[in-house]
């Protein structure tokens, strides 16, 4: 591995920045830890603490998420990412602390959150066509039959080709679900998620399983419909950088602490050999990726950014 | 009943009317016609979804745990319907209750039947004399239907096919997607649980017309076949209440005719229905060959 070049290259500058973040930014520079947010957040959490039984899986976490704004969630596996996401769904109550979605405790059935969890295979003879898993987005919550009223039978179909075309899944959405791809299945999850027009996108792991030139477009994805309709977006990965050109902070849960600020004051030796309390080295190539190393014992697992396992498929990006 | 028609010898016409008239004759085949149509209609219904959840096990399991009820109800000296409909109901409970997915379960629901079907062989033998009960129970006895039985089937019928528009939506949407469904707060739990009771009354009116050991050819065959063929879920049940309609229906028509048993042709139709279901491709082309037909599958954002 090359040393660092002095001036960071151009791209890690992530290209959509909202609004929101700017002014954020302006207000007050951020810290490398928990920063107090000045503009209107949609998620806010302080002295958070979450634990199943008897472990506690992270504590006194702080942090604020804005509209607009797109957050990756990194860390090991078990480190909490997808018990974030349950607490701020409102199917897990946090031990301890505060934490406020849109000004309100989190509860289950908030129609102003979009969520993809982690994908299971599908059943690959299920015909129903992909369009149907969006409709359910939409409709999917509410009692009865849902009798065609014409009037509300095109307004269905109409917001339903709005995500859809805003994914840009119209080529296969009509297609059965078992003979889609995994990035068309996730593009189509996405479409699911967002057709209720939602304030907050919680996305768990959309970039597992595809290949690296799917993972760099769906991120892309991401971006762009977090800045065209003012959502924020939280995005579980195991590899950020798909994502370094495009988020504009990520969190970074390790030993039962979270990190946030933007990527290239949190993936540093420094922040993460503090978090993890062991010498852990940062290295970045030419184009600016970054490669964490020194994580290879057991008990902190590099979560796929360790740069053995991952430069071979990297070299291949763009 | 098939034997005493012999000696009367019906045979089909090319007069349709005349055939139709001779079909409903006798209240026998008017009663068998009733059920097999409810039956039909409700199993097709209710059977897309079986499919759909992958809980056709529960529901071989529910008709299994019922026949325990059923002879238990014999054998005691009430209605075996009411056996059986209770049984089936504390079943679809505790199969709910076992958990949120059925999956893996399979070895504890594979226990709780064989416990059952042994059960119902005892209370058999404890009430002497009912070899044709059991075989009744076992394979169905369509042709044996009295009107009070015609009423249990059709009240079964309302109460499934109510309960699955009610929940129509919702049970589609957690079938389908279980964890964002609870995400968006759907009580997915108590719909696992309450689709099985659905599936408890269901089991109750189709074991009368096809018996506890072949209630697959209605309450799975045809969903399966849909499932295979349909791309919205609307299409898919019209399909399936169809071809369950069609097996019931040519098995009674062509029982009556002949000395097969409704049971086993009502099977076969099913059966031959999935080969040929089977046998359709796919009618657009898969990830693979659209990659192929356009190089710019991923690049669009």
């Amino acid at each position: 591995m090359p040393p660092p070049p002095p001036p960071p290259p151009p791209h890690m500058a992530p290209p959509p920045s909202p609004p929101a973040r700017t002014r954020a930014e302006a207000a007050a520079p951020e810290p490398t830890a928990p920063a107090p947010r000045p503009a209107p957040a949609v998620i806010e959490a302080s002295g958070l603490a979450v634990s199943y039984g008897n472990r506690t899986v992270f504590s006194g976490a702080d942090f604020g998420v804005a509209p607009g704004e797109f957050v990756a969630v990194l860390g090991s596996n078990g480190a909490g990412k997808t018990t974030l996401f349950r607490v701020l769904l409102g199917l897990l109550k946090p031990a301890a602390g505060r934490v406020a979605v849109l000004g309100q405790t989190p509860q289950r059935g908030n129609a102003a959150i979009g969520y993809v969890p982690q994908r299971r295979p599908v059943d690959p003879e299920l015909r129903l066509a992909g369009t149907e898993l969006v409709k359910l987005g939409l409709a999917g919550g509410r009692w009865g039959p849902g009798l065609p009223g014409r009037r509300r039978t095109a307004e269905l179909e109409r917001r339903v080709d709005d995500a859809v075309a805003a994914v840009g899944a119209e080529r296969y959405a009509e297609d059965p679900i078992g003979n889609l791809s995994g990035g068309e299945l996730q593009r189509l999850a996405l479409a699911q998620a967002i057709v209720s027009e939602p304030a907050i996108l919680l996305l768990d792991e959309p970039l597992a399983s595809l290949d690296v030139r799917n993972q760099v477009s769906v991120a892309h994805l991401v971006a762009v419909l977090a800045q065209a309709r003012d959502m924020a977006v939280m995005l579980i990965a195991h590899d950020v950088n798909p994502l370094l050109p495009v988020v504009d902070r990520v969190i970074y849960l390790a030993r039962g602490r979270l990190t946030i600020g933007r990527p290239e004051q949190v993936i540093t030796s420094e922040t993460l050999s503090n978090l993890y309390d062991a010498n852990v080295e940062v290295l970045r190539d030419s184009r600016g990726r970054r490669f964490v190393v020194g994580l290879d014992d057991e008990a902190a697992h590099p979560h796929g950014l360790d740069a053995r396992a991952r430069t071979p498929s990297v070299l291949d990006v763009r | 009943m098939v034997r005493l028609l012999a000696t009367t010898a019906p045979h089909p016409s090319w007069n349709l009317l005349d055939d139709v008239g001779q079909l409903l004759h006798y209240p026998f085949m008017r009663h068998a016609f009733a059920a097999g149509t409810i039956v039909a209609v409700l199993a097709g219904v209710v059977g897309y979804f079986v499919v759909l959840r992958q809980s056709s096990f529960a529901a071989h399991a529910l008709s299994e745990i019922g026949f325990a009820g059923a002879s238990g109800g014999v054998a005691f000296g009430f209605s075996a319907v009411y056996g059986l409909l209770g049984m089936s109901l504390i079943g679809a409970v505790l199969i709910g209750a076992l958990g949120k997915r059925l999956r893996g379960r399979d070895a504890v629901i594979g226990s709780v039947l064989a416990m059952c079907l042994g059960l119902g062989s005892y209370f058999l033998t404890r009430y002497q004399g009912n070899a044709s009960g059991a075989f009744s129970l076992l394979f169905g006895q369509i042709l044996g239907i009295s009107v009070h039985d015609v009423w249990i089937i059709a009240i079964c019928g309302a109460l499934t096919v109510g309960l699955i528009a009610a929940l129509y939506r919702p049970l589609l949407f957690a079938s389908l997607d279980e964890d964002v469904a609870e995400a968006r707060g759907i009580p997915v739990r108590a719909l696992s649980i309450g689709f099985l009771v659905i599936v408890a009354v269901a089991v109750t009116a189709a074991v009368q017309v096809v018996g506890v050991l072949l209630i697959f050819s209605l309450l799975v065959i045809p969903g399966a076949i849909a499932e295979r063929l349909c791309r919205t879920p609307g299409r898919a049940i019209a399909l399936c209440v169809a071809t369950s309609l069609l097996f019931v229906w040519s098995g009674l028509v062509i029982t009556y005719y002949t000395n097969f048993p409704v049971g086993f042709l009502i099977t076969s139709f099913a059966f031959v229905a999935y080969l040929l279901a089977r046998l359709v491709p796919s009618s657009s082309s898969g990830p693979v060959e659209r990659a192929r037909l356009s190089p710019d599958v991923s690049t669009k954002t």
